[in-house]
């Protein structure tokens, strides 16, 4: 147990010791190599970096270096990614052997190890990240101590104004004057709906009950999108903090973290926090001596995407499959156990600390008239800086994908990027200009969604994403309703046709109706939202759908079915390659003539392709 | 209190209902027929099937009828041309997902599923596709489920977990592989099912229903060696005619006796003279019981649904179950014994066939304990239902036939034993005789009210003789399960308990005519069929068992005396713990 | 509350159920908690792990088997030796993750979700593992290889294969 005057005197020496990793001229001796831990850069081997580096300093006696673990710096397609405080140098793509001669040159010799600096997509060597265009456009507040910070540690995050926000609400604010500020920050809820979250919170303060909850969604099933995931491996306390701030003004003593089992890196930091803040009384009864009892538990989910959908994830928590409660009444007024529980998501909680310290003005600055605040999206696909990025509410789309991005890799040019994953829309290149917020992007077909951003170059085949979304959906309904259970399944069949080269018009038609219907008829968001991605689809790439169809052509060569192989007589001079290269001598023509395939043997394994050297081989 | 009023318009008609009524039944009020399909009025309410949705002007997407309350001022439109479109769409999804076999399914012209066709003027399928493959189960002996008809509007699941606590069946799997199913996909069989057919009764289409053993009795009635006897439960009486279109609670005991004699069985006789013994049995075994300082409370045996529950859920409460074997049982024993003798008949030649109101009395007959001689005291039992499809197959024009009276000698019964077929009725019955036997007179009070009624749980405190029984009553397997934990837990101080495994006892069992859900959330269907009951009851000369003549004849001439040697031998079993499951590690 | 503690299902018969019992109280919302640790004991769900779950929960069989069925990391077989999991999310999809699926299947001559018959392998469908960056990406009993191609898995399942 701490009380106030303990935490604030960490809050004071910790602050000072910790200035190098926010200050580049620090006044200080010490030297912090940080190391990303989040998923992406454990997966390629960091907690090994990290021990061989403590091991070489143990080694060699070296005072005065600290080797941290941190969250995730968000550029992941560099990684694993090491960090070296104050003078905040960028290493990528390290490898546990590199450790050596980073301490040697670094550390000991005091020089760069140039072979390990990022090169950015115009070509330029940076040294820091903040040179990074990758790092220009974005505000980080909800990522604030992501990459700053070791997650694991409470006291570094009460040395970043950690509990501050919590400390400000019980001693000196009403649940009114919460309520109040997070309905003039204008913040809404980054699950993907847009509900104002301030308007949540009074509606859920507004029942009465012997018995409330706060829930925090952190069941994010959208795949490629791991925002909520690097919020809670980066900074698990800031989203603790919140939840403790949201029982306090809805008036509940028990909180539930609903986290997928898939992110056990995620469950066990936030697992930790939990012990670190009942350690130091910040759980637990009489918090602050202010007599609020609070307490969070986890719960783990355990793979189906629809528990991210909020009353199927209360079932969840309930012990029972997760299957959505048809709405009204909403969980505001009967929720878990039938009794007025508050959701929001991870990254909507992030948010919430810092509108408490900085106020309600200074959020509402950033961002668009309707859309306060920054979004986090995990960017990914056919894009040369995958990663995880923090923009203020309308950005374009050309912004992130090009500036922040780093554009479209191997000279490709863009074709569509999704937002909201299977939920969402695609968005063509006609719309990069678009401003994301709620709105705008529901203007044109697609859906803020949580924040999964995936690009597509021109080599994607738009029926078969849209192919591949419905598998998705199918194979993650719930069963529950007719709509969903039958008409996805319908939907997909239909475009397996297509693909296939089977399709009519007609099914065209089919689909329309179908996704309409299914939208209108469905319990849930996720049914009413299954079909967005064939409606955008079909919507601005008509003309690839009636080609498949009419003309039974795949100009992508995905649809292995429609997909027709031939050599250009222009550009073939006749040189054998291809023919030479062919499992099924499906190309012939003489020696030194030009050759043509034989499309009845031809399996559009696409060899002859990547074989020709004048390129004079395509669909 | 008064009930509030609210009114609210529903296209275009200002309706004025009570606070509290649905969408749905709103409608209904405004004279709009709202299709539903999963909707089972208090058994599952859960918006599942989409086909009930309307607009209400000021909410987001469409509204869900059946469990939306309807709210002052609210404005529905329930034929808008979206809503019209969508609910089609749903039910052509639903269609392309199911087999089109209707000329040959068990529940053609009484599915809801072909009703809405029908509703819909639908004659084709627009959304075509593949259908969800599973094999039938038809292990049970009384059951059969077929996994390709179901449409996954979870009645079923709703009536075994939630009405009766069970929950042999769920759904399982996810998505359009879902599927209701048992643990493992076992047979129901091998799980906790009792038998009790609520399922069945629930079902809106062919998806569950019993298992079908007409053609055994056919291949008899048509063997000339066989001696075909049928007996009748009280039940059966009150609901049969639903079946050829008479109102619900209608008595064609009559009409029905003679279709059996027509149908040609060498004897029609009345399982009621089955439940008079059983009265006789109990009331005296009771007595038994309290004046030995027996096991009390003394629990009653005569529902096989309830009995194979209790073998499952509460093996350590099986010496409160009464010895007696059910009435049909005591009376297939007492044909195949006393009567057989009596007639000079080779009982190996005697083939018995019940017909009634239960599916659980399907696996009943065939349990080990219920022969004698190596003879099974009953050999086949039909249901309700099945017995009307048999007079349609004979061509027989049911409601123009003359009456008839049952055969004797063995055909005669009081009005005690009709009430059998309602809750409490056992109950009211056992006090009847129990009383005269304690006080050796003939009692005027013959009506016990506390016992009868809707009620799930019906406890009363009756003097008899002097002394207070404490007696409960209770039916659905939820409730039996209350009185079993008062008891367990030592809380109970019953002397007498009735459980009957269906809610509204055997009337409502889960062999009789199934009413659409439209039909069960309009019309009070227990309490029509029990007031027949009822009715039979107070026209009878007789009202006491222990005042049946034939029974006295019978217990003169060969039984000697209740719970006597013979008595036990032919009218008493008795119960072994038995496992829930039965599952092997794969 | 000590004997309410008691799992009848399982006393003396599996320790680590015994365990499990002890651990949590017998309420229903403890279901999938309790299914989560079964799962990750025994690598899938055994029957008398339900069987124990229904008899301390005092759920029926069938709803646990609705509920493993519904959530896809419970499983009803156990896994093969080497689980191999093929992230099929979108990062990985756009950057040709069916490929590898298909692969794999060819190689192992089984579907997704199923075991070979010598319990050597077992096939998984995942989606998103959060090594975007790495996209494609499969995994080997978790352990990831990024940056995926047919080559780089058939050099994997032919030195896993050789193992031994």
């Amino acid at each position: 147990m701490k009380t106030l005057e303990e935490i604030n005197k960490i809050r004071e020496e910790k602050r000072k010791e910790l200035d190098l990793r926010v200050n580049t001229k620090a006044d200080t001796r010490e030297k912090h190599i940080l190391v990303c831990h989040g998923t992406g850069c454990t997966s390629s081997k960091s907690p090994k970096i990290l021990e061989n580096f403590r091991k070489i300093i143990e080694e060699k006696k070296i005072e005065n270096v600290r080797v941290i673990m941190t969250g995730c710096f968000g550029l992941c397609a560099k990684g694993p990614i090491v960090i070296i405080r104050p003078e905040d140098t960028f290493y990528s793509n390290v490898t546990p052997d590199d450790c050596e001669e980073i301490i040697q040159t670094h550390i000991i010799e005091g020089k760069t190890v140039d072979r390990l600096l990022c090169k950015d997509i115009d070509g330029k060597i940076v040294n820091s990240l903040d040179e990074l265009n990758f790092y220009k456009k974005q505000k980080r507040i909800a990522l604030k101590n992501c990459g700053v910070i070791n997650p694991e540690c409470i006291d570094e995050y009460i040395a970043f104004d950690g509990y501050k926000a919590l400390e400000k609400v019980l001693k000196s604010m009403t649940p009114d004057e919460v309520i109040d500020i997070l309905n003039k920050s204008g913040l809404r809820g980054r699950g993907g709906a847009g509900f104002p979250t301030g308007k949540k919170w009074s509606f859920t303060k507004g029942y009465q009950a012997d018995q409330k909850y706060v829930v925090c969604n952190a069941d994010e099933g959208d795949p490629g999108a791991f925002m909520d995931r690097s919020i809670l491996e980066g900074d698990p306390h800031s989203v603790l903090e919140s939840m403790i701030i949201a029982g306090y003004t809805i008036g509940a003593s028990k909180g539930y973290i609903y986290v997928r089992a898939e992110y056990p890196i995620a469950v066990k930091r936030f697992q930790k926090a939990i012990d670190q803040a009942r350690e130091y009384g910040i759980l637990g009864k009489n918090i602050f001596d202010s007599g609020f009892d609070f307490d969070v538990e986890v719960r783990l989910g355990a793979g189906a995407f629809v528990c991210g959908e909020e009353t199927a994830l209360l079932e969840s928590i309930e012990g029972k499959r997760g299957q959505p409660r048809v709405k009204p009444p909403f969980p505001a007024e009967c929720g878990l156990w039938g009794k007025p529980t508050l959701i929001n998501n991870v990254e909507t909680y992030a948010n919430i600390t810092r509108i408490i310290l900085e106020g309600a003005d200074w959020y509402s600055s950033i961002g668009t008239e309707t859309s306060k605040g920054t979004k986090v999206f995990a960017l990914g696909g056919n894009v040369n800086n995958i990663g995880l990025v923090e923009v203020p509410m309308g950005t374009t789309l050309r912004e992130i994908v090009f500036d922040i991005g780093g554009g479209i890799p191997n000279n490709r040019s863009f074709k569509a990027a999704q937002t909201g994953g299977p939920s969402g829309g695609c968005i063509p290149s006609e719309h990069l200009d678009t401003p994301i917020d709620y709105e705008s992007l529901k203007q044109i077909g697609s859906m803020m969604g949580s924040g999964g951003l995936i690009v597509m170059d021109d080599t994607k085949c738009m029926p078969s994403l849209a192919k591949f979304y419905l598998d998705f959906t199918v194979s993650e309904s719930c069963g529950k309703c007719t709509p969903c259970r039958i008409g996805t399944k319908r939907m997909h069949e239909i475009l397996e046709k297509i693909c296939n080269g089977q399709g009519t018009l007609e099914d065209l038609d089919k689909l329309e109706k179908l996704a309409v219907n299914i939208q209108r008829g469905s319990v849930c968001g996720l049914g009413q939202s299954a079909p967005n991605p064939v409606i955008s689809t079909l919507k601005y790439f008509r003309d690839e759908f009636v080609e498949h169809v009419v003309d039974k052509n795949c100009r992508t060569l995905e649809c292995k079915a429609l997909s027709k192989i031939v050599i250009n007589k222009e550009k073939c001079k006749g040189c054998g390659l291809c023919q030479k290269n062919c499992p099924v001598n499906a190309i012939e023509g003489a020696a030194r003539e030009i050759r043509y395939i034989n499309q009845d043997k031809c399996i559009k394994c696409g060899t002859c392709l990547t074989k020709c050297p004048f390129h004079a081989i395509g669909n | 209190m008064e009930e509030k009023m609210i009114t609210l318009t529903i296209d275009g008609i200002e309706t004025k209902v009570k606070e509290g009524t649905t969408i749905l039944e709103a409608a209904k009020v405004a004279g709009i027929d709202i299709p539903t399909l999963c909707f089972l009025k208090d058994i599952n309410e859960v918006g599942d099937c989409r086909m009930c949705i309307v607009e209400v002007e000021g909410r987001r997407g469409f509204t869900t009828s059946c469990i939306t309350k309807a709210e002052e001022g609210m404005i529905v439109h329930t034929q808008t041309p979206a809503v019209n479109e969508s609910r089609e769409v749903m039910l052509d999804l639903i269609l392309s997902n199911h087999p089109q076999d209707c000329l040959t399914c068990v529940r053609s012209g009484n599915c809801e599923l072909q009703n809405l066709t029908k509703k819909f003027n639908k004659t084709e399928i627009e959304f075509t596709g593949v259908r969800y493959k599973k094999a039938k189960d038809d292990l049970s002996p009384s059951i059969v489920r077929d996994p390709e008809k179901c449409i996954l509007c979870r009645r079923c699941v709703a009536a075994c977990k939630k009405v009766q606590k069970i929950g042999a069946i769920d759904t399982v799997n996810r998505g359009f592989e879902s599927c209701i199913s048992t643990v493992g996909n076992l047979s129901l069989n091998d799980v906790n099912c009792t038998n009790c057919g609520q399922c069945i009764q629930a079902c809106p289409v062919g998806a569950l229903y019993e298992k079908p053993t007409t053609n055994e009795v056919w291949k008899k009635l048509r063997d000339p060696e066989t001696y075909v006897v049928v007996q009748t439960a009280p039940a059966v009486r009150v609901a049969l005619g639903e079946e050829f279109g008479m109102p619900i609670g209608t008595n064609v005991t009559g009409k029905m006796v003679t279709a059996l004699k027509r149908l040609g069985f060498d004897k029609v006789f009345d399982t009621n003279t089955g439940a008079d013994f059983t009265i006789m049995e109990e009331a005296t075994e009771f007595i038994e019981r309290v004046n030995s300082k027996g096991t009390l409370p003394m629990i009653t045996s005569c529902s096989p649904g309830w009995v194979k529950y209790i073998e499952m859920n509460y093996p350590e409460l099986l010496p409160h179950l009464s010895t007696c074997k059910s009435p049909h049982q005591m009376f297939g024993a007492l044909v195949k014994t006393y009567f057989a003798e009596k007639e000079g008949i080779d009982p190996s030649k005697i083939y018995v066939v019940s017909v009634m109101p239960c599916i659980a009395k399907k696996f009943e007959r065939q349990r080990e304990e219920m022969q004698n001689n190596g003879l099974y005291d009953v050999d086949n039992v039909i249901t309700t239902r099945e017995l009307a499809k048999m007079i349609k197959q004979a061509n027989l024009e049911f409601t123009e036939l003359e009456d008839s009276t049952f055969d004797n000698p063995m055909g005669e019964a009081t009005g005690a034993a009709a009430i059998f077929g309602t809750t409490g009725g056992v109950m009211e019955a056992a006090l009847r005789t129990a009383q005269d036997i304690l006080t050796g007179k003939d009692l005027e009070k013959i009506n016990f009210e506390q016992v009868r009624g809707a009620d799930g749980i019906k406890k009363a405190t009756v003097n008899v003789n002097g002394k207070d029984i404490k007696v409960v009553a209770a039916s659905g397997l939820a409730n039996a399960q209350e009185i079993m934990e008062e008891i367990k837990s030592g809380k109970a101080d019953y002397d007498f308990v009735e459980i009957m495994a269906c809610p509204g006892g055997c009337v409502m069992g889960g062999g009789q005519p199934i009413k659409s859900s439209k039909v069960r959330r309009e019309v009070d269907v227990r309490s029509l069929r029990a007031n027949a009951l009822y009715t039979i009851d107070e026209k009878s000369t007789i009202r006491k068992s222990h005042q049946n003549p034939i029974l006295k004849q019978i217990y003169k001439d060969y039984l000697k005396k209740p719970g006597g040697e013979l008595a036990h031998k032919l009218l008493h079993t008795h119960y072994t713990a038995r496992p829930k499951y039965k599952l092997e590690e794969k | 509350m000590g004997e309410t503690k008691r799992c009848p299902g399982c006393t003396g018969k599996d320790p680590f159920l015994e365990e499990l019992c002890k651990k949590y109280e017998p309420i229903k919302d403890n279901l999938i908690q309790m299914l989560n640790e079964v799962q990750e004991h025994y690598g899938y769900v055994p029957t008398k792990a339900q069987q124990a779950l229904s008899d301390y929960l005092k759920v029926p069989m069938a709803e646990i088997y609705g509920v493993i069925t519904f959530y896809s990391r419970f499983t009803l077989k156990p896994k093969g030796k080497y689980n191999v999991a093929v992230c099929l999310g979108t990062a990985c999809f756009v950057k040709g993750s069916q490929k590898i699926m298909d692969r794999l299947k060819e190689r192992l001559k089984i579907e997704a979700g199923e075991t070979t018959k010598d319990g050597k392998f077992s096939i998984e469908e995942t989606r998103c593992v959060g090594a975007c960056g790495l996209a494609p990406v499969f995994t080997v009993n978790g352990e990831v290889y990024g940056k995926a191609t047919v080559q780089k898995l058939d050099q994997v399942l032919d030195e896993l294969g050789e193992k031994e």
